[in-house]
């Protein structure tokens, strides 16, 4: 699948999907799958909802764990470990390690209620990161007024939009340092007005950063904009992939070209969609 | 320490009164279950003659312990108003009122998850009230109540050796009196305790999975 | 009111003492039994969930009044200690309310959402930094109303104490009872009031701070 990208060829993969497998009882969400995602690059999963493309994040995330193949973050296993010259699960404190090269943004925000918006971004900062308050709050106040809430900090996130919402999480997420990014349908529970407010922030941050992105989205244009690669998932494999003028105007799949019709009628059905999604998760 | 031969020698005495014990239970119950409903339904009501009076009761009630109300029936009734109880009758009074509150809360709450539009469509289809409640609202608002119906008769159930105090013979009364006269309270207070522990424990479960089981018909329901 | 007269208040005002005690005392116990027992079920470990469960199921399984007997009359004879009234009434009554109140702290901590653990993760908290500084914190306001309905039915409770003869309210009650069998309706109404007084004082406690922990948040 790799030798589809020709951008990125001098480096080692900083993940790779090896032959994994996730099974929720009898249903099987993503099969077989391989994947190698470069340093810094950015990468797009579009699909049907239920096509796994979600699973692949949770999975990278710790949030579900493979039924069988495995992850390596910055060559290392995420899922195992070695003791004693044999191949074990995990144990927490393992993952603790290796987790800390990621962050996440989640489609329904899961900002903490209890904390003001400054509290939601210092609080990993101070007990994960064992930062100092004063610095920790220093870095969070430089991060809210990157993405434009400077002036909420003593907010709490039950008085903020959507897109405010959305834009506290990726700061939380942000100011934690992580080499890759997860975006899990971040614009999806928003207000259609308070899209482009999220994108925008998104777009900055993928332009000046060498950071690692995976963006599960379903704004095909967003997509186009941002991703150095596309990836088509449907039926939990991967059915395509390759640079955005690639997948957006030569589509060679029939499930693609479906896919991509779909889109161009008009936006999917977003209440459907997040049922679907509720569901499985 | 614990004498098995002693325990198997009073264990038909403590058998002997199960029968008393669930009785005074379930006729409690079914008295709670009686009252409940016009209080809730009392309580619900726009005048206030008439709610108010009632929440202030049931309130009242609910708020002091059962015991004391139990002496009241016994000790001031043929008092002050020459009525004489007998101690099981009074238990099951005292028993069946001091819940009765307990269960207009699970009738109202029943009541007020029948969804807006039900009413609406009953005064849209012109439905009198009398039909309305009866035929609409309380049929829909009963079932969902009934775990937690099932609930409050366990919850009775555990509560009938505060009968004791009043002396009516149930379980805890027998073990006391078979233990002060032997002086062996081990074995008495024990075999009691797995007594209730073996009535209660599986129609806890019982209701657990009546529980469980309703809440996924409800669930299917929505979709 | 010439029947409710005030020469019995003084003698029932020393037993409310007493119960008001225990009843503070008792909420505390069960406070840390009920937290105990709560997270314990939700433990990573099957043996701990197991005794935890095991404790609850006995003793929401039985009654109050028989752990009560059993603690104060059947286990000083097993261990061969002897115990004071107040601490059976103490252990029985934070036994008893804790198993009941493990029911809320479980219950509320299962009721906070699964994407606020799974953000928690994402920052990479550990499982106690989880439980502390996100899931916690959430589901002690949930718990708060379950907590205040159990603080009630355990005053209540105390009055059994009156059958181990603890001199409680109801136990210097039913000492006057004895000294003048006429006034009984006047004494019974005094221990209704007074016990009213006191489980109305403590609902408006328990709003009170209900209050205070869900202000400012929005």
């Amino acid at each position: 699948m790799s030798q589809n990208i020709q951008t990125f060829t001098s480096d080692e993969p900083i993940v790779r999907y090896k032959n994994i497998t996730k099974s929720f009882g009898e249903h099987t969400v993503l099969k077989e799958l391989d994947l190698d995602i470069l340093p810094g690059e950015k990468v797009a999963l579009i699909g049907p909802s239920g096509s796994g493309k979600t699973t692949i994040a949770r999975l990278l995330m710790t949030l579900e764990s493979p039924t069988s193949g495995t992850i390596e973050v910055d060559g290392e296993m995420l899922w195992h470990m070695h003791k004693r010259g044999r191949l074990i699960s995990a144990n927490e404190k393992h993952l603790h390690r290796v987790r800390s090269k990621i962050g996440m943004v989640f489609q329904h925000f899961n900002l903490f209620p209890h904390m003001t918006i400054l509290r939601n971004v210092t609080e990993a900062l101070i007990h994960v990161l064992k930062i100092p308050k004063a610095e920790a709050n220093h870095r969070a106040l430089e991060i809210l007024e990157r993405v434009g809430l400077r002036d909420h900090t003593n907010h709490y996130p039950s008085q903020l939009s959507g897109g405010q919402k959305q834009r506290v999480a990726i700061a939380r997420a942000l100011v934690m340092q992580p080499r890759i990014m997860l975006f899990d349908e971040v614009t999806s529970a928003l207000d259609p007005e308070l899209v482009g407010e999220v994108l925008d922030v998104i777009k900055a941050i993928a332009s000046e950063g060498d950071m690692t992105m995976i963006l599960i989205t379903h704004e095909m244009d967003f997509a186009r904009d941002v991703a150095d690669r596309i990836i088509f998932t449907d039926g939990g494999v991967i059915v395509e992939q390759g640079t955005p003028a690639e997948l957006f105007e030569n589509p060679k799949s029939a499930r693609l070209q479906s896919f991509l019709s779909r889109f161009m009628k008009g936006q999917p059905d977003r209440s459907a969609d997040d049922r679907v999604a509720a569901g499985t998760e | 320490m614990w004498d098995w031969g002693y325990a198997n020698s009073i264990l038909p005495k403590l058998l002997e009164v199960i029968p008393t014990t669930l009785a005074s239970a379930i006729l409690g119950f079914i008295l709670a279950c009686l009252l409940g409903l016009p209080i809730a339904l009392a309580r619900r009501s726009s005048k206030k003659w008439i709610a108010w009076p009632v929440a202030a009761f049931s309130e009242f009630i609910r708020s002091t312990p059962l015991l004391i109300q139990l002496f009241v029936l016994v000790f001031v009734f043929p008092q002050s108003f020459n009525i004489t109880l007998s101690p099981f009758l009074a238990g099951v009074i005292g028993l069946g009122l001091h819940y009765s509150t307990y269960l207009s809360e699970v009738y109202r709450s029943g009541i007020d998850s029948v969804p807006r539009g039900q009413w609406e469509a009953s005064i849209a289809l012109n439905f009198n009230k009398l039909r309305t409640w009866l035929r609409i609202v309380l049929p829909q608002s009963i079932p969902p109540t009934i775990p937690v119906m099932g609930n409050y008769l366990i919850v009775m159930f555990k509560e009938t050796p505060t009968l004791s105090a009043i002396t009516v013979v149930e379980l805890l009364m027998t073990a006391k009196v078979i233990g002060s006269a032997s002086f062996k309270y081990v074995e008495a207070f024990t075999l009691v305790g797995i007594i209730f522990l073996v009535l209660s424990y599986p129609s806890s479960l019982l209701v657990r999975a009546l529980e469980r089981r309703m809440k996924r018909n409800e669930r299917r329901g929505i979709a | 009111m010439d029947w409710l007269s005030l020469d019995l208040l003084p003698p029932l005002l020393k037993g409310l003492k007493i119960t008001l005690l225990l009843t503070v005392i008792s909420i505390v116990v069960a406070f840390c039994f009920a937290l105990l027992a709560g997270l314990g079920r939700l433990s990573r470990f099957a043996i701990v969930r197991a005794i935890m469960s095991t404790y609850v199921e006995i003793f929401r399984g039985t009654s109050l009044l028989i752990q009560l007997f059993w603690i104060y009359f059947a286990l000083p004879m097993l261990l061969d200690v002897r115990l004071s009234a107040m601490t059976a009434a103490v252990i029985a009554l934070g036994l008893n309310y804790g198993a009941y109140g493990s029911e809320v702290v479980r219950s509320s901590i299962l009721a906070v959402p699964k994407g606020q653990i799974e953000a928690s993760t994402a920052l990479n908290m550990t499982p106690y930094q989880r439980m502390r500084r996100v899931i916690f914190p959430q589901a002690w306001v949930m718990m708060l109303p379950g907590f205040g309905n159990l603080q009630i039915e355990l005053l209540k409770g105390t009055s059994l104490v009156y059958l181990i003869t603890l001199a409680d309210v109801t136990y210097q009650g039913m000492t006057l009872r004895s000294f003048d069998i006429s006034r009984t309706p006047a004494i019974l109404a005094w221990l209704l009031i007074l016990y009213f007084i006191a489980s109305y004082t403590l609902t408006l406690i328990v709003r009170l701070s209900e209050r205070k922990v869900v202000k400012g948040r929005g």
